[in-house]
């Protein structure tokens, strides 16, 4: 396990224990409670990371970036397994709670630091909208978007994997299924998915699409009303904040292809991740 | 007219509703929307969800699908006592963690194998290669095991001493399966040990009630299965081969 491993450019140490950052010993390695804030372990690339880091910010949480470089396989490292032994990420960390799930992750940030109303109502019927969404999203719309991401760009280009056309076309297909329940169910008439307000619903839901944008599909051509929504949601979370948040996944297809030992350990596992 | 539940208890996902309301002694009206006679695709039912599933909930004219939803909204709704949904920061985002994960990893694997075990033969008359079979119960198996390590522990129940909405949803998942005779709770006493303390929280007349469609499913005369859903059900089955 090398320094570099938590992005050592970016997390920042904490100021306690042996001194700066070692090369060896992780700032974050082996601490408990009260030592350290929030961490948020983070890949970009990955959309269920995009939607907290994108929360967190606009909310001024502040917590500690720690960096997982998938495409280096820095979650399938023993390090990594310490902190969450699902391999995935994102995984939030406060003091000694570890959590990981976006949704679960989300729901805690809104409720620990008390963020506007609108991102998760408490009006009952409002308040299941946005769940019922985030509960749908896993394997529809998530799904979806993860395998068009996939089968289009990253086996491909990061896996060296062939995609054949028939299975890229019935995966953009199934993609555009999900598309029209997004729009005819989900959005409708309505300013954002579950109502005149910006919720996690939406949040999770343009993070997802940006994955099949990065790979190049144009989700929102031919849907003015998904492309006007796309707008608003944006301009609801910051221009600034969400270009920066979406600039690795839209240069996902310069991905550096992985070498033979990576990719023989990641391949399994993104089969069975986007099955 | 009162709170409606669309449910058929063939359906992990109906069962939790059903059984969270019964034992809240929440009122309702019981819609069954019989899924092996394809009356989810009923025009009526289209309109009260356009995506085909259940469970669903009516309360006036507030429709809801997505059985995790229409869970969190009875518990806030009718005030059902806290430890179904702690309100203890920590606690909650447990049970909404286990929500979040079990949709891919416990709920569909377990529906594969009724389907691939049972459903698959019953319904086409063709076996489903046993490779195939192999690769989805080492699946199931591996999630188990992350179950017990990761969520249960040593606890009692996955939130600590109380049961919670995340118990309720693990147990009637991991039921699915007996419908094709494959019982998941042989492999660890821990997981049979937590089933039982579970079904005793819910009250096992209730439980049993709740399970008794699902259980009998293996009697059912599928040759009177409408050819359009036989069809629909084969085109869902390319899914699984």
């Amino acid at each position: 396990m090398g320094s570099g491993a938590w992005g050592a450019g970016r997390a920042r140490p904490c100021g306690r224990g042996p001194g700066p950052l070692s090369p060896v010993s992780p700032a974050w390695r082996g601490r408990s409670a009260p030592a350290m804030g929030l961490e948020l372990y983070l890949d970009l690339l990955s959309q269920p990371c995009r939607a907290v880091y994108i929360f967190a910010k606009k909310n001024r949480i502040p917590f500690e970036l720690r960096t997982v470089d998938l495409r280096k396989g820095q979650h399938l490292s023993d390090a990594f397994a310490q902190v969450n032994p699902l391999q995935k990420v994102p995984v939030l960390k406060d003091g000694d709670f570890v959590l990981t799930e976006s949704v679960a992750i989300l729901l805690y940030l809104a409720r620990k630091y008390k963020v506007p109303d609108h991102w998760y109502p408490q009006d009952p019927q409002a308040c299941a909208r946005v769940d019922e969404y985030l509960a749908w999203q896993h394997t529809a719309l998530r799904r979806n978007c993860l395998r068009a991401l996939w089968h289009k760009v990253m086996l491909p280009v990061f896996l060296g994997e062939l995609v054949s056309p028939e299975t890229l076309a019935a995966t953009l297909a199934e993609l555009d299924v999900a598309l029209q329940v997004l729009e005819g169910k989900f959005l409708q008439d309505k300013a954002f998915l579950t109502g005149p307000h910006v919720s996690l619903a939406d949040l999770v839901a343009i993070t997802e699409l940006m994955h099949p944008v990065g790979a190049g599909c144009q989700v929102f051509k031919g849907r003015p009303k998904l492309a006007a929504w796309r707008q608003r949601v944006e301009a609801a979370v910051g221009e600034a904040l969400f270009q920066e948040a979406h600039e690795v996944i839209l240069k996902a297809k310069d991905s550096q292809p992985a070498d033979p030992t990576l990719k023989q350990k990641m391949l399994p596992k993104v089969l069975a991740m986007i099955q | 007219m009162g709170l409606e539940l669309y449910l058929d208890l063939l359906s992990a996902s109906c069962r939790a509703v059903y059984i969270f309301a019964r034992k809240n002694s929440i009122p309702f009206d019981f819609q069954f929307v019989d899924l092996l006679k394809g009356h989810h695709h009923s025009r009526e039912y289209i309109e009260i969800n356009p995506l085909r599933k259940l469970p669903s909930l009516r309360d006036g004219k507030f429709i809801l699908s997505e059985s995790v939803a229409i869970l969190f909204y009875l518990c806030r709704k009718y005030s059902t006592p806290s430890h179904w949904y702690p309100p203890d920061l920590h606690m909650r985002a447990r049970v909404d963690e286990f929500m979040a994960w079990q949709h891919t990893a416990i709920q569909l694997p377990m529906n594969k194998i009724l389907w691939l075990k049972l459903l698959i033969p019953m319904i086409t008359g063709d076996e489903v290669p046993a490779e195939k079979t192999e690769q989805m119960l080492a699946e199931v198996k591996s999630n188990l095991k992350l179950f017990e390590e990761k969520f249960l522990q040593d606890k009692m129940f996955i939130t600590g001493d109380n049961i919670s909405l995340a118990d309720l949803v693990a147990l009637v998942e991991m039921m699915q399966p007996m419908a094709s005779n494959h019982n998941v709770f042989l492999s660890s006493a821990k997981l049979a040990e937590w089933r039982m303390r579970v079904e005793l929280a819910i009250g096992s007349s209730l439980f049993c009630e709740a399970h008794d469609r699902l259980v009998k499913l293996a009697e059912w005369d599928c040759s009177t299965l409408d050819p359009m859903v036989k069809e629909r059900i084969g085109n869902l089955l390319q899914k699984f081969k």
